[in-house]
């Protein structure tokens, strides 16, 4: 049962992700698409947080503040290659992840909520603040890896949107690929046997807090290859990418899509991402329009949209 | 195997286990039975280390587990079940078993699983089902059946015949009694006195956070106050 819905899952990214270029009428399209991948990347690492482990993160643009940054600075500063950059921000991320997780996760309850929340507006105002280093609020230009190069050195003539179009949704399938593995692996059941109760996962024995922050550190790492392709794809980059507002957007794209599967919270990001470009006719409505959005789904579709679409379609069976 | 010496502990500034001593030797059955609120499944927290000690000692095959954090006492044999179940009603039953041997990765896993099926061969027919849709008797087998495949050598049950219908009250006793044939040993925390007593070969009467009553199973089921007071005789 869970194998196939593992392949599904991946049969069906593939699938989107080298098929749906046929249909782009314009390189727009393809910038489009490359977003979705990259904010798909940060909400899986939501996925095996939230989803599997039930641990609720309001600053996770602060991880991606971190990876975006790292891109920016790293190359000039320290003289790596940027990829060596993407690297180099996510074990920041990890490691940070796992120090202010380390306290906090021995208490049950929101203070990782809280706590991240913290977090995430400290990278914000650092970003923003540290002028002499980040360039402060106007945003920082970031080095080019060479994308296209590379491509064409294996005969592929790809514009650069094309490019991170195909490169980008190459690591959200690895994303994707990495997280259906970790679900039925011991600490994959770990860490759902720990949602479900944090007593039983003890007496199985599974160290409930190194399991937490186990998947803390995961996603933080998630969040900061997204925040780093976002910087290196638009080779610039502005402290908005680690604010507050991100962060919400991160958790309402997994919720909304459904953040206990993988293809839901995916989906999520892909609507999300798309809907501000449709609302754009509405104007100065669109907010509103968001916001009803997604108050719709949380009332009539609590599991989120692709979950409660998917029990629809396969008849109240179920 | 348990030894318990003067073990305290309390909720806030009230305390509810007032220096409890008991012990259990190998391969017995030992249980523990009282009225709702005398500290019984305090005590079973405090063994298996969820809820915290505040005096007292708990040593377990020689060595003091009073400050070995709960997720490491099941490695050192000591295993719960713990009181409501506790199961992890939206894994699959195979998942929650698998979760059971949580600690081990070697190829006993499955011989174990197999053997739990044997047990309780309704928990093979709805291995990929998820735990949550069992009825509450079958919930209790897998909670036992989820507990043996961490491998114990001591097995702390908490209520298992809470709210099951009399029938499947006897059934849970009788697999509880089977389990002296895997040498498991076995604390059994029980208000069912009558049943529980009835299986075990010793026992142990609390009263609002004390033992006032010990000795074996046979001479407390005959004990006048015992029938007065919990067997409703």
């Amino acid at each position: 049962m869970r194998l196939s819905e593992k392949h599904w899952t991946l049969l069906i990214l593939i699938v989107l992700v080298a098929l749906t270029p046929f249909f782009f009428p314009s390189s727009y399209y393809f910038r489009v698409g490359s977003l979705i991948f990259i904010n798909g990347i940060a909400v899986t690492g939501i996925v095996i947080l939230t989803g599997y482990a039930g641990q609720i993160s309001l600053g996770h643009a602060g991880f991606a503040g971190i990876g975006a940054y790292t891109c920016a600075l790293a190359p000039v500063h320290l003289g790596i290659h940027p990829a060596l950059a993407v690297v180099l921000g996510a074990a920041i991320s990890g490691a940070l992840a796992w120090l202010v997780g380390r306290p906090i996760l021995r208490l049950k309850g929101y203070y990782l909520a809280v706590a991240s929340l913290g977090l995430g507006i400290l990278v914000s105002m650092l970003l923003t603040n540290e002028a002499w280093l980040t360039r402060g609020p106007d945003g920082i230009d970031v080095p080019d890896p060479g994308l296209r190069d590379l491509f064409r050195a294996m005969g592929l003539g790809f514009s650069a949107t094309e490019a991170w179009y195909v490169f980008n949704g190459f690591m959200l399938i690895v994303g994707a690929w990495l997280a259906l593995n970790l679900y039925d692996s011991p600490t994959g059941r770990a860490l759902r046997a720990l949602h479900g109760s944090e007593i039983a996962a003890r007496t199985v024995g599974v160290d409930v807090a190194g399991a937490k922050l186990t998947a803390l550190v995961i996603s933080a790492v998630y969040a900061s290859v997204s925040g780093s392709l976002l910087a290196l794809q638009n080779k610039f980059i502005t402290p908005d990418v680690s604010g507050y507002m991100h962060s919400i957007e991160i958790v309402t794209m997994a919720v909304l899509g459904g953040a206990g599967s993988v293809l839901g919270a995916i989906f999520g990001a892909g609507i999300l991402t798309m809907l501000p470009q449709v609302l754009t006719v509405f104007a100065e409505y669109e907010q509103i329009l968001l916001g009803l959005v997604m108050m719709l789904v949380m009332i009539f579709m609590r599991e989120g949209l692709l979950p409660s679409v998917l029990r629809l379609v396969r008849g109240r069976g179920e | 195997m348990l030894n318990v010496e003067g073990l305290r502990s309390r909720y806030g500034r009230i305390e509810v286990l007032h220096g409890i001593d008991l012990h259990v030797d190998s391969g017995e059955i030992v249980t523990v039975v009282g009225a709702n609120g005398a500290g019984k499944t305090t005590l079973l927290r405090c063994l298996s280390g969820i809820q915290p000690v505040s005096g007292g000692s708990i040593t377990f095959r020689g060595e003091i587990l009073t400050e070995v954090p709960a997720f490491r006492r099941l490695k050192r044999g000591l295993a719960q079940s713990p009181e409501g179940r506790q199961i992890f009603t939206s894994l699959t039953v195979e998942e929650n078993l698998r979760l059971g041997a949580f600690l081990y990765s070697d190829e006993r896993v499955d011989r174990d699983m197999e053997d739990a099926f044997q047990m309780f061969p309704i928990l093979r027919e709805k291995r990929n089902l998820a735990a949550g849709g069992l009825s509450g008797g079958q919930q209790q087998m897998l909670a036992i059946a989820r507990a043996l495949m961490g491998r114990p050598s001591c097995l702390l049950l908490d209520e298992p015949s809470m709210g099951l219908a009399p029938i499947l009250v006897q059934q849970i006793f009788d697999v509880v009694k089977g389990l002296k044939a895997l040498s498991v040993t076995v604390l059994l925390v029980e208000q069912n006195a009558f049943g529980a007593l009835k299986i075990a070969d010793r026992g142990y009467v609390m009263e609002t956070g004390q033992i006032t009553m010990e000795g074996a199973a046979a001479e407390l089921i005959a004990d006048p106050r015992v029938r007065e007071a919990y067997l409703g005789i």
